[in-house]
C-alpha cells in the first residue's frame, strides 16, 4: 500500500528544513569557535612571539601553575563523579523499589532541584557555608566547629556534586527501572547469594546507566565556572576560571584560546572514549536524539 | 534446599535495605536543605547571613521593588528568554524535522553538531562568542544576548522535538498532500498536532536555558543589558545582600509552581492511540 504514495512528492521532505538552524549555528557558534582556535595559533604575548604557531600551547604546558589547575580540575571532576554515583545509585535503586507515592516524592525532589536556577543553588550553599551560617550552627550544637569551609575545595566539591546529582540520577533511574527483577530472582533461585546475584546480574545491567550519567557529570564538571567562583577561592580555582581570567582580565586571547582548545580536546577525548566503549551498544538517551527509523 | 535462600524480590527489608534508605535520605536532604535555607534567610532583618536570623522583616522584598536594578534585570531576563524561546523553538523544530527526513550518512554528524552547544563547556562558548561579538558590536546589546542564548537553547528544542518524532508516520503527511494540502497546511494540521508536546517541552526548556543562563551572559553584559542571574552573581560577589535570598525564594516558588502546572498539564493531556 505504501508504494501507492510514492508518486506523491513528500510535502515536508528534504534537508532544507535544516538550513536555518545550520546557518545560525555556523555564524554564531562554529565561526566564533573557529576564530578562537585561530587566535590561539596567531596571537602571542611578547614572551611567546617567534616561538612558532604553538607558542601559546608551549607556554601553557611549561607553566606549572596551569598544569596544576588542569590536574586539579580533572581530579575535582573525578571526585564529583564518584560522589554523585555513590549517592545516586542507592537513591535511584530505592526509587525503583518503593511505593508509587514515595517514588513521586523522591522524583519531585530531584526535579525541583534540577529545575531550580543554578545561581540560586550556588547562593544557597554560600549561605549555608557562612562562618555564622547553618553548618556552623549545627556543628556548634554538637560542640564542634566552627569550620571555615567557604573558599576551600571541599566546599566546591560539595556544591558541584549537589548541583550535578540530578544529571546522574535521572539517566540512572531510567536505566535501573528498566531492569527485569526476574533475572535477579532467577540467579538466586539457581543458588546465587543475593550479593552475588547483584554483582553478577544487576550491576552489569545497570552499567550503561552509570556510564551515561557518569560521563555527563564528568564532562559538565570539567567546565564548571560559577560554583568554584562563588564557593571557592583564587587559590584553588578551576580551569574555567583560568580561561576567564586570561580573556576578561588580561585580554590574552591567544593564551585563553589555547586553554579553551585544551579543555575542548579533553572533553572531546572523554566523549570519544565513551563512544568507543559503548560502540555497537545503543547510545544512552542524553546523547541520542534520533531513534531508528524504518 | 537452596531454594529456601531465595529472597522475595518484592520484600524490602534487612540491613542492606536500611543502609540504602539512609543514603537516599541523605541524598534527598542534600538536594533540598540548601535551597530551603534560602527561604528563612530572605526574611532576615539584618544585612547578614547569620543563621538563624536574629530579627525578621520584609525589607529585602521591598528592596526588589524599590531598587530598580532588580526589577529591570528581571524584565530584561524575561524579555530575552521569551524571544529566545520563540526563535530557538522555530530553528530547533525545523532542524529536528529535517534530521528525521534525511537519510544521508552525515545525519549523525549533523546531529552531533546540533547537540554540541549542550555538551561543550559553556565557558568555551562564552569566550568564543565574546571574541566575535566584540567585533560585531554585539556586546552590551540585548540582541547579542538573544543570539548567544539561542545558540545554547536550540539543542534542547532539537532533542525534545526529535523525541516526539520517534515513530512518527510520515505517510500521514503524504496523505495530507495527496488530498491537496499545501506544505504549510500539512505541517500545521498534520505534523504539528502530533509533535505538539515535544515542541512545547522544547520551548519551555529553551526559555529556562535562557532565563537561567549565567556564564555566557557574564561576558556579554553591560550598562544597557543586565540579566537577573548576572545581577545576582555580581551582588553575591560584592557584598552580603539578602535581596538575593528574596529573589531566590521568588524564583524557587515560581519553579515549583511551573513544575506542578507541567505535571498537571501532562495528566490532562488526552492519550493518543499508539
Amino acid at each position: 500500500m505504501a508504494t501507492r504514495y510514492r508518486g506523491i512528492e513528500h510535502p515536508l521532505r528534504g534537508g532544507w528544513l535544516l538550513v536555518p538552524a545550520l546557518a545560525f549555528l555556523a555564524v554564531f557558534f562554529v565561526y566564533p569557535l573557529a576564530m578562537l582556535i585561530t587566535r590561539s595559533f596567531t596571537e602571542f604575548r611578547e614572551t611567546e612571539a617567534g616561538v612558532g604557531p604553538f607558542g601559546n600551547y608551549l607556554w601553557f604546558f611549561a607553566n606549572d601553575a596551569n598544569v596544576t589547575i588542569l590536574v586539579r580540575t580533572f581530579t575535582t571532576a573525578l571526585i564529583v563523579t564518584v560522589v554523585t554515583v555513590l549517592v545516586a545509585y542507592p537513591y535511584a535503586y530505592v526509587m525503583t523499589r518503593v511505593s508509587a507515592r514515595w517514588r513521586m516524592v523522591l522524583l519531585a525532589i530531584v526535579l525541583l532541584t534540577f529545575w531550580t536556577s543554578l545561581m540560586v543553588r550556588n547562593y544557597a550553599w554560600l549561605i549555608l557555608f557562612q562562618r555564622n551560617g547553618l553548618l556552623n550552627a549545627l556543628l556548634a550544637s554538637v560542640g564542634l566547629g566552627p569550620v571555615e569551609i567557604l573558599g576551600t575545595l571541599p566546599a566546591v566539591v560539595i556544591g558541584m556534586s549537589q548541583i550535578l546529582l540530578p544529571f546522574m540520577l535521572l539517566p540512572l533511574y531510567a536505566s535501573l527501572s528498566s531492569i527485569d527483577r526476574g533475572l535477579v530472582l532467577a540467579a538466586q533461585s539457581l543458588g546465587a547469594r543475593p550479593s552475588v546475584a547483584f554483582l553478577r546480574v544487576y550491576l552489569p545491567l545497570s552499567a550503561p546507566g552509570v556510564a551515561a550519567g557518569g560521563l555527563l557529570v564528568f564532562v559538565l564538571a570539567l567546565g564548571f565556572y560559577i560554583t568554584p567562583a562563588v564557593l571557592g577561592s583564587p587559590q584553588n580555582s578551576l580551569f574555567s576560571q583560568l580561561i576567564v581570567t586570561q580573556v576578561s582580565d588580561l585580554l590574552a586571547w591567544g593564551r585563553g584560546g589555547a586553554m579553551a582548545v585544551v579543555l575542548f580536546l579533553v572533553t572531546v577525548a572523554m566523549l570519544g572514549l565513551f563512544w568507543l566503549i559503548s560502540n555497537r551498544r545503543e547510545l544512552p538517551s542524553p546523547l541520542r536524539a534520533r531513534g531508528g527509523r524504518s | 534446599m537452596s531454594a529456601t535462600r531465595v529472597r522475595d524480590p518484592e520484600r524490602n527489608s534487612g540491613a542492606v535495605w536500611r543502609v540504602l534508605q539512609v543514603i537516599s535520605g541523605i541524598g534527598a536532604l542534600w538536594l533540598l536543605v540548601p535551597m530551603l535555607i534560602v527561604i528563612p534567610m530572605s526574611f532576615t532583618g539584618s544585612r547578614s547571613y547569620r543563621f538563624p536570623p536574629e530579627s525578621w522583616s520584609f525589607r529585602w522584598y521591598e528592596n526588589i521593588v524599590t531598587d530598580d536594578r532588580w526589577l529591570s534585570a528581571l524584565g530584561t531576563s524575561l524579555l530575552i528568554a521569551v524571544i529566545v524561546a520563540v526563535v530557538a523553538t522555530t530553528l530547533g523544530t525545523a532542524a529536528a524535522l529535517g534530521l528525521s527526513r534525511i537519510r544521508i550518512r552525515g545525519a549523525q554528524v549533523l546531529n552531533g553538531l546540533f547537540l554540541s552547544p549542550m555538551i561543550l563547556p559553556v565557558v568555551i562558548i562564552g569566550v568564543a562568542v565574546y571574541l566575535v561579538f566584540l567585533n560585531f558590536r554585539l556586546v552590551n546589546s540585548p540582541g547579542g544576548m538573544v543570539l548567544a542564548h539561542t545558540v545554547l537553547a536550540t539543542p534542547y528544542v532539537v532533542v525534545a522535538v526529535a523525541a516526539s518524532l520517534r515513530g512518527f508516520d510520515t505517510t500521514l503527511e503524504r496523505a495530507g498532500a495527496s488530498l491537496g494540502a499545501a506544505p504549510l497546511r500539512v505541517f500545521l494540521s498534520v505534523t504539528l498536532p502530533i509533535i505538539r508536546p515535544g515542541v512545547l517541552a522544547g520551548a519551555l526548556f529553551a526559555f529556562i536555558a535562557s532565563f537561567d543562563e549565567l556564564v555566557v551572559s557574564i561576558f556579554l553584559v553591560g550598562p544597557s543589558v543586565r540579566t537577573l542571574p548576572v545581577q545576582m552573581f555580581t551582588s553575591v560577589a560584592q557584598e552580603s545582600d539578602p535581596t538575593v535570598a528574596a529573589v531566590s525564594t521568588i524564583l524557587m516558588v515560581s519553579t515549583a509552581i511551573i513544575l506542578l502546572l507541567v505535571v498537571l498539564a501532562q495528566r490532562s493531556e488526552p492519550r493518543r492511540a499508539p
